[in-house]
């Protein structure tokens, strides 16, 4: 043992110090740089889809003076057979044809022709349908442009020279001079939320993905709300203590943490192939997330009821009431907001699931809004993971834009928990 | 009668047996002196009467509305003498027969296809009115019976307590139901694959491609269901999500604890978490359209070959995704350890990263690591990012930059879309569920045992 003069342990001490003091330095700056990762990652998150996304919510159209004749539709009168049969298109094509009256040869036609969605033909039928007398007339109307025309279009007012893509330099003179001669205007993109899916970008819209989205957390919710509810109630007031209990909560615990394409696997070889229940319907799809969202529902509902003090129970029993009744009209009401709040967070994870959903076949190309739990249908994130899939770049602001629709549901579903724990939330 | 109609009929019937129930206990009372009288409360005789009503008739028809199809379908079936072997022969049978009975003529129609589908319409006919008929007689029935049981001396509340104690118990036990689903789901399935692939084959093999041959002639499509590939893949994107978020977790949940002051804790706390809600399929697509794009150009530009599907790219926004995850149970374990263990540090001249790294992190290690197996498990089983981000082709390699295929992708590529139950191809699918259940099962199960033990020390 050498024995050190106080003098020698200050000075070991100071030789030290400096280089301690810049560990201590390097080691905060670590933690800031990460702090400051992680809020960058949010932050590009959230730019990169906004600024993908935002142009997906205006749509170009393009204004044609059409004319309802009845040689080019090929129909005499106005009724629902001959409505099915009339050649709307060429209509279109022949107001085309009239507005760019130098164009011919068949190339030069077809490219022509494509400048207007090819939906152009339906709206103008129901125009029809609705105003039997225009037969024989014409008229001015707005038609959705084809999505490359609108590609083209919306890169005009970021550049210049604007994103052709698969548009030709003839196309593009036709573009421009439309838009100088106000033949072409922006609107807000009404399609986008009152179609369904569709091949062309121009028509597809989120309406049926969304209402698939709501019939699947309706049955989420009716079933794993009480059962949820139930269940905490039994673990928390009832169970006793013993293996069977921890049985329970073991499996909880563990199927919280369980992939949920597990739960997909469990849907596809149960519901679907056992039971034979409907593929791709909201009624499996919900039941498959009901039993994705129980333990979440199971685990917060019991934190509430455990944040119910332990007097209103004794005072309650104090008054006579049974077991059942102090937990049924004293604790649970009393718990009911925690509850809620838990059951709202589990709601929003069961509408961003997208990977069990596909295995219970819900990435049907569904065209028609779902009217009930058996219909076939889709949910809003299988609709992204579909459009992330296309290939034409007209998708790829839909499926931003989709994905801000979904994000701002989720957003406002947190919003409303926190909000709620606020309002309701009591301190005992 | 409809399902929907008797299921609508049998709620009326809980309700006005609720009702009688409650006016006979009541008209009891009265002639005892009044409602003091009764055992109950009047309402728990209503509700009594009710669950007599209802219970049975409602437990009968679920069972009959779960097995009634699979009834029919064996009596069909077994009145056809020449039917096909093979499964699949048999359900384009039946298909043929349900289309038949509907009205829709498909094909030729044989006089036993006539005949079977004229068996199955007078079964359905007969199922309908046998349905009806019971259910009807046992609520009426029981109900009645219930109806005449009420007398000021039953103990009506604690029948009531009884079945809505059992009804609690059944509830709590649906994730027992849930777990063992699961496990019969994969199982049976696998079983049958191991039948047709050796079970060494799929683990120690070296080559992966599910493509079964459609002729017995076809050429080279055996199918070959070698999953190495598949497990090496799987390892190597959670380590690059793992060296992503456990050093950012964790340093970002020790700085939250240790250094922040409120403000910056109430703002950069909830702007992380955020991250946390973000869908998967969200990540997917900014993995795939944004960051694999921007890696691949990366490493041109240090002169690099990288595909454009690339293992980094993938394993990059999954780290992203788990970092809230490792961040918050740190946070958790950090703030935990009790204060006085940071001031007995301090006070011997530590610093505070002195402090932080020789004192409170091997105190809330145990827990630390329990968070990094559950976030180990997020990765392995993590679908969407993967599915959208990384390759299809099992390439077994280590290199990063090249594409590499996950278990949970083959799950995804061999389910989605028409599938054949008994060919291995599909049946592969549910293997590698297995797999991943029993991984993730041992992960989460040690986690959860570390973290529950480490908890006691300091409670």
């Amino acid at each position: 043992m050498t024995d050190l003069t106080q003098t020698q342990v200050r000075e070991r001490i100071a030789a030290r110090l400096a280089s301690r003091h810049r560990k201590e330095k390097l080691f905060r700056g670590l933690g800031i740089a990460s702090i400051a990762f992680g809020v960058l990652a949010v932050l590009v998150l959230f730019t990169d889809i906004i600024s993908k996304g935002a142009s997906a919510f205006v749509q170009t159209d393009i204004q044609l003076q059409v004319t309802y004749d009845p040689a080019e539709l090929g129909i005499e009168q106005v009724d629902e057979e001959s409505l099915a049969w009339a050649n709307f298109d060429g209509v279109i094509r022949a107001a085309l044809r009239e507005r760019f009256p130098d164009v011919s040869g068949r190339r030069d036609k077809r490219e022509l022709y494509s400048l207007v969605s090819n939906g152009a033909g339906f709206e103008l039928r129901e125009r029809l349908q609705n105003h039997p007398e225009l037969l024989g007339k014409s008229e001015t109307l707005w038609f959705n442009a084809d999505d490359d025309v609108d590609t083209y279009v919306k890169s005009l007012s970021k550049s210049e020279d604007g994103f052709l893509g698969r548009t030709s330099e003839q196309k593009a003179q036709w573009i421009l001079t439309l838009r100088e001669s106000g033949e072409l205007k922006k609107r807000f993109n009404t399609t986008f939320f009152t179609n369904g899916d569709s091949r062309e970008p121009e028509q597809a819209g989120i309406r049926a993905a969304l209402v698939g989205s709501l019939f699947t957390l309706l049955v989420t919710l009716v079933l794993s709300f009480p059962i949820g509810v139930a269940a905490a109630i039994y673990l928390e007031e009832f169970a006793p203590k013993n293996r069977w209990t921890d049985l329970i909560e073991v499996n909880i615990n563990n199927l919280a943490a369980v992939p949920s394409i597990v739960f997909g696997l469990l849907g596809l070889a149960i519901f679907i192939n056992f039971f034979e229940l409907p593929r791709s319907a909201p009624l499996v799809g919900g039941l498959v997330l009901t039993l994705m969202t129980l333990p979440t529902i199971i685990i917060s509902s019991r934190a509430s009821l455990k944040s119910v003090p332990p007097s209103i129970r004794e005072a309650a029993m104090g008054m006579g009431a049974s077991r059942m009744q102090v937990v049924l009209h004293h604790v649970l009401p009393l718990a009911m907001p925690g509850m809620l709040t838990g059951a709202i967070i589990g709601m929003a994870q069961a509408l961003g699931e997208t990977a069990p959903l596909l295995m219970i076949g819900m990435v049907a190309f569904i065209v028609d809004v779902p009217h009930g739990v058996t219909d076939p249908s889709t949910v809003l994130p299988v609709q992204i993971f579909l459009w992330a899939d296309s290939p034409e770049r007209a998708f790829v602001e839909r499926t931003s834009a989709a994905i801000m629709v979904l994000l701002a549901v989720l957003i406002t579903m947190n919003t409303c928990a926190v909000w709620l724990r606020k309002k309701l939330e009591r301190r005992w | 009668m409809q399902t929907p109609t008797l299921f609508a009929l049998l709620l009326l019937l809980i309700l006005v047996a609720y009702g009688t129930g409650f006016s006979r206990a009541l008209g009891a009372a009265r002639s005892r002196g009044g409602i003091r009288s009764l055992a109950s409360l009047p309402s728990y005789y209503g509700v009594h009467t009710a669950l007599w009503c209802g219970l049975p008739a409602l437990i009968i028809l679920g069972l009959w509305l779960v097995f009634d199809d699979a009834i029919i379908r064996t009596l069909v079936m077994g009145g056809i003498v020449d039917k096909p072997e093979s499964l699949s022969g048999q359900n384009l049978l039946y298909a043929q027969i349900q289309n038949m009975a509907s009205g829709n003529l498909v094909g030729e129609a044989t006089p036993q296809l006539t005949a079977a589908a004229e068996h199955l319409n007078s079964l359905r006919h007969g199922g309908q009115w046998l349905q009806t008929a019971l259910i009807l007689i046992l609520s009426v029935g029981l109900g009645a019976y219930a109806l005449l049981k009420v007398s000021p001396e039953m103990r009506a509340r604690e029948k009531v307590e009884k079945v809505l104690r059992a009804i609690l118990l059944m509830c709590a036990c649906a994730a027992i139901f849930t777990t063992v689903g699961i496990l019969m789901s994969v199982l049976f399935e696998s079983v049958r694959f191991f039948q047709a692939v050796p079970v060494t084959e799929f683990l120690f093999g070296l080559h992966w491609s599910p493509q079964m041959a459609l002729r017995a002639d076809q050429v080279g499509s055996s199918g070959a269901f070698g999953a190495v590939p598949l497990f090496t893949g799987t390892l190597m994107v959670s380590a690059i999500a793992m060296l992503v978020a456990v050093p950012v977790g964790l340093m970002s949940a020790i700085y939250l604890a240790e250094y922040a002051g409120n403000r910056v804790r109430a703002f950069a706390k909830p702007l992380i978490e955020i991250l946390a809600g973000v869908p998967t399929v969200v990540y997917g697509f900014f993995a795939a359209l944004t960051v694999a794009p921007f890696v691949r150009e990366l490493a041109q530009s240090v002169g690099l070959e990288a595909s454009s599907e690339s293992a980094l790219a993938a394993g990059l926004v999954m780290g992203v995704m788990i970092i809230p995850f490792v961040s918050s149970l740190s946070d958790d374990v950090i703030n935990a350890v009790p204060q006085s263990l940071r001031d007995g540090a301090l006070g011997l001249g530590s610093t505070k990263s002195e402090t932080v790294r020789k004192v409170v992190i091997p105190a809330a290690l145990p827990g630390i690591v329990g968070g990094v197996l559950l976030a180990v498990s997020r990765a392995i089983g993590e679908t969407m990012i993967v599915v959208m981000a990384a390759g299809l082709a099992a390439n077994l390699t280590a290199n990063p930059l090249e594409s590499v295929t996950t278990v949970t992708v083959q799950i995804v590529t061999l389910l989605v879309g028409d599938q054949e139950f008994d060919s291995p191809k599909t049946l592969a699918a549910f293997a590698l569920g297995l797999m991943l259940f029993i991984s993730t099962l041992i992960l989460n199960f040690i986690a959860l045992h570390v973290v529950k033990k480490y908890r006691e020390q300091y409670d």
